[in-house]
């Protein structure tokens, strides 16, 4: 067998091993009947995801929807500027895109306890607005839906910056010097050429922000505190205490299929790879 | 308005950076609440003399090192084989695995080990945590290979083939001497995502192979604690050295 072929079956052996199988195994415990002490049991069902429909349940995942929608778009209202600043910033470009990837590597657990430690009723914000006597008792910044945006904000913005600064960057500057030749002032020219060049940077982001933020379990744990329950929340939660395998498997299948779902939606519109 | 842009700009820098820069500054407070009262080691002193984060430290270091030697082989031959001829099917695969929700992956994986181990004998553990580690860390090395793969002369191996050298000995003895800055850089982040991964470790994880995410997480979950601080701010900066030291070898 030629070399070149034979370079790709480790990986390819890895990830039908450990990915796909598992994941195989996740949808056909789906169809199966919860078992009396944990795991599963015949008959093949529906119920798993007919419950889904529950009100209960329907709402987290409608609220895992809308947590991770305000999320993007906050992302892109912080991000766009700063992808901007960056593209246009010349020799300092590389220092400044740094700055926004370091965050994106480093721990994304500690991250999320640093709000836990600015935000709690002990925390900075609480203890200098006590001490400066603006408020009496400390506010209750922690576990609740914004604390839960807020966390995802900080995690997922460089998702958003990344790709937003690769359009902007690639944009072909003459055009913006043509429209100022035409008499363009920098706002229109903004509005008529870089904002519409830079959509599939955009679309890029949100989906990239998008994806990771419903799927977060992380961040509504430790920040929404069993208050802000969301999609991934719950599939923990079936897993572990509530004991009821094939539920929780078809909760997985089912943010499964939205994240799917984008991504192949995303894929049509864009011609490009990244690997 | 370039002003404006710029200051916009600062504030978000502000908004990346300034918590974590809070947490390191305070884990050299000498208080326990929130008040500043002093520079003191105390907590990195608490933190170094805390048993059960050196064995968390440890096993951490373990799974790191030994899942990033095999994704890092596994990763570099598979973005190889793609440099050579594209594959819808493995770039696929592999893009997926980046974004597939990591508590899927992590319930997945634990479904299907729970069903491997129906065999007597087999139990979760060091073994099982690196094996989902590999899973995750191939893509990331995949990538950051392929990129540099991209920039690279393809008629330098063809050369070697010309000149008689077989296939592999043209990807060892050519290509992997010029792409080893980043593969390096590749293995950096491969032990980076590994050594700071909760989610899907705490689904794999058994007794014995409790992870550093995992005390730091159980740990967050009590509340605050200034010992915290100390042990995140060495977290923070020791894989913070790694990533830079990763860009550098990718930018040579």
């Amino acid at each position: 067998m030629r070399f070149e072929r034979l370079c790709r079956w480790p990986a390819l052996a890895v990830l039908a091993v450990l990915f796909v199988a598992p994941m195989g195994i996740i949808a056909a415990y789906s169809l199966l009947t919860r078992g009396a002490y944990g795991g599963v049991e015949l008959p093949w069902t529906l119920d798993n995801y007919i419950r889904l429909c529950d009100p209960l349940y329907g709402a987290i995942l409608l609220r895992s929807l809308w947590i991770a929608a305000v999320s993007t778009a906050l992302c892109l209202i912080l991000g766009y500027p700063l992808a901007f600043f960056i593209s246009r910033s010349g020799r300092r470009k590389h220092f400044y895109l740094f700055l926004v990837i370091l965050p994106f590597w480093s721990s994304f657990l500690i991250r999320t306890y640093a709000w836990m430690f600015l935000l709690r009723d002990t925390g900075l914000f609480n203890t200098v607005l006590l001490a400066l006597g603006w408020i009496r008792e400390p506010l209750p910044l922690l576990y609740n839906d914004a604390a839960v945006i807020l966390g995802l904000v900080y995690g997922f913005l460089p998702f958003m910056v990344l790709p937003l600064f690769a359009t902007l960057e690639r944009m072909d500057r003459t055009l913006l010097e043509a429209a100022a030749d035409l008499g363009a002032r920098p706002l229109e020219s903004f509005r008529r050429i870089t904002l519409p060049l830079s959509f599939p940077g955009i679309r890029a982001g949100a989906i990239l922000v998008f994806i990771p933020c419903l799927g977060a379990y992380l961040t509504p744990d430790l920040l929404g505190g069993g208050k802000s329950v969301m999609v991934a929340n719950l599939v923990q939660t079936q897993f572990t205490a509530a004991r009821d395998w094939p539920f929780g498997a078809a909760v997985s299948l089912t943010l499964m299929a939205i994240v799917m779902l984008l991504l192949f939606g995303a894929a049509k519109k864009s011609s490009e790879d990244l690997l | 308005m370039k002003r404006a842009l710029g200051l916009y700009a600062a504030c978000v820098y502000a908004f990346l950076h300034v918590p974590l820069a809070v947490l390191a500054v305070f884990s050299f407070n000498s208080s326990r609440f929130t008040r500043w009262e002093g520079f003191s080691l105390n907590w990195y002193r608490a933190a170094a003399a805390n048993p059960q984060l050196a064995e968390a430290a440890w096993n951490s270091l373990v799974i790191g090192f030994v899942s990033t030697v095999i994704s890092t082989s596994v990763g570099t031959l598979a973005a190889y084989g793609l440099w050579k001829r594209r594959s819808r099917f493995l770039a696929g695969s592999l893009y997926l695995t980046l974004l597939t929700p990591e508590i899927v992956t992590g319930v997945s994986l634990l479904v299907f080990f729970q069903w491997l181990f129906r065999v007597p004998g087999l139990q979760l553990g060091m073994h099982t945590v690196v094996a989902a580690h590999v899973t995750f860390s191939i893509a990331f090395v995949a990538v950051v290979v392929l990129a540099r793969l991209r920039t690279l002369d393809a008629t330098l191996e063809e050369a070697a083939m010309d000149l008689g050298a077989p296939p592999w000995q043209g990807f060892f003895r050519v290509t992997v001497p010029l792409i080893r800055p980043a593969i390096v850089a590749a293995a950096l982040l491969a032990f980076t995502v590994s050594f700071d991964d909760y989610v899907i470790t705490s689904m794999v994880a058994g007794v014995d192979s409790e992870t550093l995410p995992m005390v730091i997480y159980a740990i967050a979950r009590r509340g605050a604690n200034p010992e915290l601080n100390a042990v995140s701010t060495i977290v923070v900066t020791a894989l913070g050295a790694l990533v830079l030291l990763s860009e550098r070898l990718r930018q040579a």
